[in-house]
C-alpha cells in the first residue's frame, strides 16, 4: 500500500536532532517546551489528538525503528501496562517529577542550591553532562535545561525499551502528554459513541442507554 | 459484497491512531480525541489495525448475517 507522504511525515528526525543537540549544548532542551505545550493547545483548542495521530515525532520515531527497521519483537502490550491504574498512576508519577523539577530550579534560581550540571537518568542515575553548558545564562535557566533535558531523554530510554520488547508504539498507551490530552478530549466530548454490535436499541445495550451516540 | 469480518475497538482505546496510519481503506476516524471509531460498512476486516494497536483493543468480529 503506497500513501502519499506528508511533510509531518518526516517529523521523526525531530528526535534525533533534539536529543543530539543537547548533547553539546544543554540550553537547546528548552526547545522541549515545544513538545509539551502544542499537545495540550491543540487539544484545548479543538484539535484533538492530532499532535499524537499526526504530529508526534517520538512516536514515529518508534515507528520508524520498530517497524521499518524491525527493531521491536512486536509482542502484545503486557495488561497491565495497559490498564488505567498504570496510566493515570504514570501520569501522576510523571507530574510530581515534573514539579520536583521545578521545585530544584526554584532553589537554584533563588540561590539556596548550586546548580548540578548533570542529567538525571531514570530519575535516579545522576550522569555527568557538565561539558554540555559554558556557563553563558542565569543558573535557573540552565538548572531548567537540565531537568527538562533529563525527562526527554527519560521518556525516550523507557519508550525505546517498550518498542524493543513490545509493540513499535507501546509507549503511546502509558505517554503522559497522550493520557492529558485524552483526558481533555473526554472532558470536552462527552460520551464517545458506542460501538458494539448491538443493533443502536437502548433498550438492548447499556452504552447506549447511556446515552452513547452509536457510530 | 461485505467481507465476513470488522474491526471493533474496545472503550480503552487510548487514540494514538496508529490504526489510522496502517488501514488500506481510511475507515477508521479517532471521534473528538477521545476513540477510534471504524466505520463497519467499509471495513474489510484485513486485521492491520488489530495487529498495529499497541493498546491491543481492537477486535475483529464477524458480521452478522442480513435478515
Amino acid at each position: 500500500m503506497k500513501t502519499q507522504k506528508h511533510w509531518y511525515d518526516f517529523l521523526w528526525i525531530v528526535t534525533p536532532i533534539y536529543l543530539g543537540l543537547g548533547v553539546f549544548r544543554i540550553l537547546f532542551a528548552w526547545i522541549g517546551m515545544l513538545f509539551f505545550c502544542l499537545p495540550l493547545l491543540i487539544s484545548i483548542f479543538g484539535g484533538g489528538k492530532l499532535y499524537c495521530n499526526r504530529y508526534c515525532d517520538r512516536g514515529q520515531f518508534f515507528s520508524l525503528l520498530g517497524g521499518k527497521l524491525g527493531l521491536s519483537r512486536n509482542k502484545p502490550t503486557p495488561r497491565w501496562m495497559r490498564s488505567k491504574v498504570f496510566r493515570y498512576g504514570f501520569l501522576i508519577f510523571f507530574f510530581v517529577m515534573f514539579f520536583q523539577m521545578l521545585w530544584v530550579t526554584w532553589l537554584v534560581g533563588s540561590g539556596a542550591r548550586d546548580l548540578r550540571e548533570f542529567v538525571t537518568l531514570l530519575w535516579t542515575f545522576r550522569v555527568p553532562w557538565d561539558w554540555a553548558y559554558q556557563g553563558s545564562v542565569t543558573p535557573w535557566v540552565a538548572q531548567y535545561a537540565f531537568g527538562f533535558y533529563s525527562i526527554m531523554l527519560t521518556s525516550t530510554v523507557i519508550g525505546l525499551v517498550v518498542m524493543l520488547l513490545f509493540k513499535p508504539r507501546s509507549w503511546c498507551v502509558f505517554c503522559p502528554m497522550g493520557t492529558m490530552t485524552q483526558l481533555i478530549c473526554r472532558v470536552k466530548a462527552g460520551t464517545p459513541p458506542c460501538q458494539s454490535s448491538c443493533s443502536g436499541d437502548p433498550s438492548s445495550c447499556a452504552q447506549c442507554k447511556g446515552g452513547a451516540p452509536h457510530a | 459484497m461485505a467481507s465476513k469480518r470488522y474491526a471493533l475497538v474496545g472503550k480503552d482505546c487510548v487514540s494514538c491512531g496508529c490504526c489510522l496510519k496502517v488501514c488500506p481503506i481510511g475507515a477508521i476516524n479517532i471521534w473528538k480525541g477521545v476513540v477510534a471509531v471504524v466505520d463497519s460498512q467499509r471495513c474489510v476486516g484485513c486485521g492491520r489495525c488489530a495487529k498495529e494497536c499497541p493498546a491491543g483493543v481492537i477486535e475483529l468480529m464477524e458480521r452478522r448475517a442480513e435478515v
